[in-house]
């Protein structure tokens, strides 16, 4: 043992190094398969919607349209939009929060105090997704409606006026992207809370940390990683999201999914709608990248 | 701190796992300032009964004192007593600096920085103070837990195998460094191992624990000299142990009766009840003799004995002498240049005092706590 332990690293430093060099050699081939599919899937259809985003907006489905460099596409989007952009990120923020408030606590107790219920709980999470998305969201209404138990409720305990309603509010629609998008967020909080070492946990509890001390240094740092991508997969779909704005809301609460949709699918105008899409994905991958550069290099604590 | 007061007081300790008996009724005192150890094989209770000093565990039944005070159900966060855990349990997520600094900074310590760089330069550790514990290697690791526990200098110091990862050399080392460091600050160490060594070399008191009870419990050279059990006669150092016949007993010896031949045992060395019992006696405490030679005065003797194995290991010679009754004994002979050297085959008689020789329990099994070679480290 000692005389292994004064003995120079260096060769065996090499021989691992050779070792990883020939691994490198090969290891490139297992990125093929994604990488063609990223470039089938998402780089061709993105050089193909900042085209159209840079066509003449004059030209129409049945003429067709010239491509004229048309960068005053973006300058028009923008300026007819800009408040359905500010809802979508405000919707979108206040139900990333509510879903964390809410899974944080639900996925910490799959984790830790579950016990023998813990992948009974686990097939709970996920049970909504047997069913079709468009089919809960529309049973949403069902739910929210005016003569529906819970306006009634919010109305008796006063909540509400009278002749309040929850249907076709803002509410209604962050209720739904809450419901819609909790399995995104209780997953990935669940994945690092259950990875999270128990005996660390009984450590700081031996060094004097309270239940909750013990949680806010030991256990919550790490399971950041979850509430980094829960929040990422939660907040960047709820963004693009039109669906719940459509069968919950009205216009009024329309998104900037509700008005691309509209764009492409109804009145067939692939300029709007493209620069609409790219300034969409623009802001959420700056916003994205500001979020996880922040939540990276600093403890958040 | 050196006021007296604060001894460790575990009375009746019990933990049930479900049907399994992992810790029995187990009572024992630990003085403070003292240094003591738990030893016993992979298993026996070691851990389950420090968790359940530090509040990790609840026992099944049973108390724990710290001093006058029941601590038997006090929450681990509010107790005076600190854990280097078998498994280290580092922070990942937190610095080397910050691990240690960790304890001291619950409770609010002011000035912490300070002595948080001394326990690293401690513990040796001063150039990583700023790594994360995935980057230090297993023993860098344990000396962190270690310096992690030791910086609040709790009433009782816990240490779960502390040593285990360490190779041999760091070992010894780590061991005089704990033994200096406990008598410094004179906290109550509990130690726990599995290496009858180190427990020897450190500790005050050692105790043996084997299935969850208590063998023997005692300073480490009466230990080692005058074991109760088969079990302790074995996990400390190894026995020889002869199936004999009480006889008698004259003045202070007890005659016994081994296969034909008497010999006498001094009789506070006595453990045995019964009309038959176990004669033990250590190997380096044998001496060989050429067959027939002239023998001391007031020595034990067995003769007839053929060596069958000669294993020279430097300080001594180690033989196998094969008796008439077909059992082999060890016999360690010290290399003084004093004694007569033996070959295979020669025929000889072995001899030792009877203050030397122990008598057992004939119902306890003679091969409970003999190292088989993968125990062995
Ligand atoms: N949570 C538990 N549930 C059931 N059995 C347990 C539990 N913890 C420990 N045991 C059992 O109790 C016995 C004692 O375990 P313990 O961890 O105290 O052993 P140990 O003396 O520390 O051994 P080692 O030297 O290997 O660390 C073992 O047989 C173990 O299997
Ligand atoms: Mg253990």
């Amino acid at each position: 043992m000692t005389a292994g332990s004064t003995t120079p690293p260096a060769p065996v430093g090499a021989v691992v190094d050779g070792g990883t060099a020939r691994r490198r050699g090969w290891g490139w081939l297992l990125l093929v398969p994604g990488m063609l599919w990223l470039a089938v899937f998402f780089v061709f259809p993105t050089i193909q919607l900042f085209v159209t985003s840079l066509y003449d907006p004059s030209g129409s489905y049945e003429q067709g349209y010239a491509m004229t460099w048309h960068f005053a596409n973006y300058l028009d989007a923008v300026k007819d939009t800009w408040n359905l952009f500010a809802r979508s990120f405000a919707y979108a923020g206040i139900a990333t929060v509510v879903c964390l408030l809410l899974g944080y606590p639900l996925a910490y107790a799959i984790a830790f105090k579950a016990g023998a219920w813990k992948y009974f709980m686990l097939v709970l999470v996920i049970a909504p997704f047997f069913t079709s998305f468009l089919l809960r969201t529309l049973s949403w209404r069902t739910i929210l409606s005016d003569q529906g138990p819970v306006t009634d409720f919010f109305q008796t305990v006063g909540v509400l006026p009278d002749d309040g309603r929850l249907l076709a509010t803002p509410v209604a629609v962050i209720a739904g992207l809450i419901y819609n998008f909790m399995p995104f967020m209780t997953l990935p909080l669940y994945a690092s809370l259950d990875k999270v070492d128990y005996r660390l946990v009984e450590a700081a509890g031996d060094l004097y940390s309270s239940p909750f001390t013990g949680f806010r240094k030991v256990t919550f740092p790490l399971s950041l990683p979850g509430v980094v991508s829960g929040t990422l997969l939660t907040f960047i779909p709820a963004c693009g999201d039109y669906i719940n704005a459509e069968l919950l809301g009205t216009p009024k609460q329309y998104m900037v999914g509700n008005r691309i949709q509209a764009a492409f699918l109804t009145e067939h105008n692939y300029p709007l709608a493209a620069s609409l899409s790219l300034i969409l994905m623009l802001v959420v991958v700056l916003m994205v990248v500001l979020y996880v550069r922040r939540a990276g290099t600093e403890d958040l604590i | 701190m050196a006021d007296t007061g604060r001894d460790l007081r575990v009375e009746g300790l019990t933990k049930r796992f479900g049907d399994f008996l992992a810790v029995d009724d187990l009572t024992l005192t630990v003085p403070q300032g003292s240094f003591f150890a738990l030893l016993g094989p992979s298993g026996c209770g070691k851990t389950t009964t420090l968790r359940m000093v530090a509040g990790l565990d609840d026992p099944t039944a049973g108390r724990v004192l710290i001093g006058d005070e029941d601590v038997t159900y006090l929450r681990p966060y509010k107790r005076p007593v600190n854990t280097v855990f078998q498994s280290y349990a580092l922070f990942p997520h937190l610095t080397i600096f910050e691990n240690v600094a960790f304890g001291l900074r619950r409770r609010g310590v002011k000035d912490y920085k300070q002595k948080t760089l001394d326990m690293i330069d401690l513990v040796q550790l001063g150039p990583y103070a700023a790594r994360k514990p995935a980057q230090l290697s297993g023993g860098q690791q344990q000396r962190v837990a270690l310096g992690r526990a030791l910086i609040n200098e709790p009433a009782v110091l816990l240490l779960d195998e502390p040593l285990g990862a360490l190779d041999l050399k760091l070992r010894r080392q780590m061991q005089i460094e704990l033994k200096r460091i406990q008598t410094e600050i004179a906290v109550t160490f509990v130690h726990v191992t599995h290496d009858q060594e180190e427990a020897m070399t450190m500790a005050d008191t050692i105790a043996v624990m084997n299935h969850g009870v208590i063998e023997q419990m005692g300073a480490p050279g009466d230990l080692y000299e005058n074991p109760e059990t088969t079990f302790v006669a074995n996990f400390l150092g190894q026995s020889n142990l002869i199936r004999v016949d009480v006889i008698d007993t004259v003045d202070q010896d007890v005659v016994v009766d081994c296969y034909g031949q008497k010999v006498g045992v001094v009789a506070s060395r006595s453990h045995a009840g019964g009309r038959n019992a176990w004669l033990g006696v250590r190997p380096e405490k044998v001496f060989a003799e050429a067959a027939g030679a002239d023998h001391r005065v007031g020595s034990n003797i067995l003769t007839g004995g053929r060596v069958t194995d000669v294993s020279f290991v430097g300080v001594s010679t180690q033989y196998l002498v094969a008796m008439p009754w077909g059992q082999e004994l060890m016999v360690f002979e010290q290399n003084t240049g004093q004694r007569p050297l033996f070959r295979n085959g020669d025929q000889l008689d072995i001899t030792w005092s009877p203050a030397h020789a122990f008598l057992l329990d004939a119902d306890q099994d003679a091969r409970a706590g003999v190292m088989t070679p993968e125990d062995d480290e």
